[in-house]
């Protein structure tokens, strides 16, 4: 079976198309968890929203 | 009503952890269909086999301006509405608007050098294409350069508004110019020229990407919605310690 014409124009094309849409998903995937980390970091050390501490306030009045 | 109640950036986050897993499975599948559906199409009379470069061209060029078109809106939700996501969706939507529009160029040039003979040349629609590419790098850097994210956003906003210029440009240049880069053949009055067995995977992997990128942006915006929760207990933190 004979290769088409142009294979490699082809073939380089896809490989532009897989490495763009997977650095695509490793960067939001990434940096989902980069912020996450951080977020859970600084809470740990007890800074937190003022929106957050208000909702906490209000779920335990609630109990 | 529901699209007011997702602009707190709460419920936002709460609907996109919902809906992102939803999407990325549909993406998959319809990735998967127009791929098969790619491998079983048969080689253009003229292009040959090189045709399969355009079921990424030709999608990867219509989110290149699908994302600048969001942006445009979103600029409108900024500077008009002062909406608290339009910041952050038009944020989230640059690097994937500026990745397929780069991918865009890339494809485009690797199908040009085997039917053209050349990688890439000054026509209209080419040039126009590049300048789209240029403004994301421009917004991207824009982005970076003003550390307060509403500050930014305006600056961000406004420049959006101007670039949006390019959008009927890029669509019209072949009709406007003398180009090399062909004329209109999937949307066009008097239907499409494509044949149905080339024209249905390319309509499919449209539709993937599509899925994709509506995936990616519910991510991003996800991400930058933390990212600015980040900087605010951040700048907490530093009050207090201060």
């Amino acid at each position: 079976m004979q290769a088409p014409a142009h294979i490699a124009f082809i073939i380089a094309a896809y490989a532009a198309g897989i490495i763009v849409v997977v650095a695509l998903i490793a960067w939001v995937m990434l940096d989902y968890r980069i912020q996450r980390r951080i977020l859970a970091e600084l809470e740990t050390k007890g800074v937190s929203r003022r929106s957050a501490r208000e909702a906490e306030r209000t779920d335990s009045e609630r109990v | 009503m529901w699209i007011s109640d997702l602009a707190n950036p709460s419920r936002f986050l709460r609907a996109a952890n919902l809906a992102i897993p939803w999407l990325g499975g549909a993406t998959l599948i319809v990735f998967a269909f127009a791929l098969y559906r790619a491998m079983l199409a048969p080689d253009d009379y003229q292009q040959g086999a090189t045709v399969k470069i355009m079921f990424l061209h030709v999608p990867s060029a219509w989110l290149g301006m699908l994302a600048w078109g969001l942006m445009t809106i979103a600029a409108l939700g900024t500077l008009v509405w002062r909406h608290p996501l339009a910041d952050v969706a038009a944020k989230a939507a640059a690097p994937l608007g500026a990745a397929f529009t780069l991918l865009c160029l890339v494809t485009g040039s690797l199908w040009g050098r085997p039917e053209w003979g050349t990688y890439w040349v000054w026509d209209a629609r080419l040039t126009s294409e590049l300048i789209l590419f240029l403004l994301y790098l421009a917004v991207l850097a824009l982005w970076r350069t003003v550390e307060d994210p509403s500050r930014a956003a305006r600056a961000v906003a406004i420049l959006t508004i101007v670039g949006a210029i390019d959008l009927p440009i890029i669509k019209f240049s072949v009709d406007w110019w003398n180009t090399l880069h062909q004329g209109a053949s999937v949307f066009r009055l008097g239907g499409s020229t494509i044949d149905p067995t080339i024209l249905t995977p390319l309509l499919l992997k449209a539709a993937a990407f599509t899925l994709l990128f509506v995936t990616l942006l519910l991510a991003a915006m996800r991400n930058e919605i933390l990212r600015r929760r980040v900087r605010t207990l951040r700048l907490l933190q530093a009050s207090a310690a201060g």
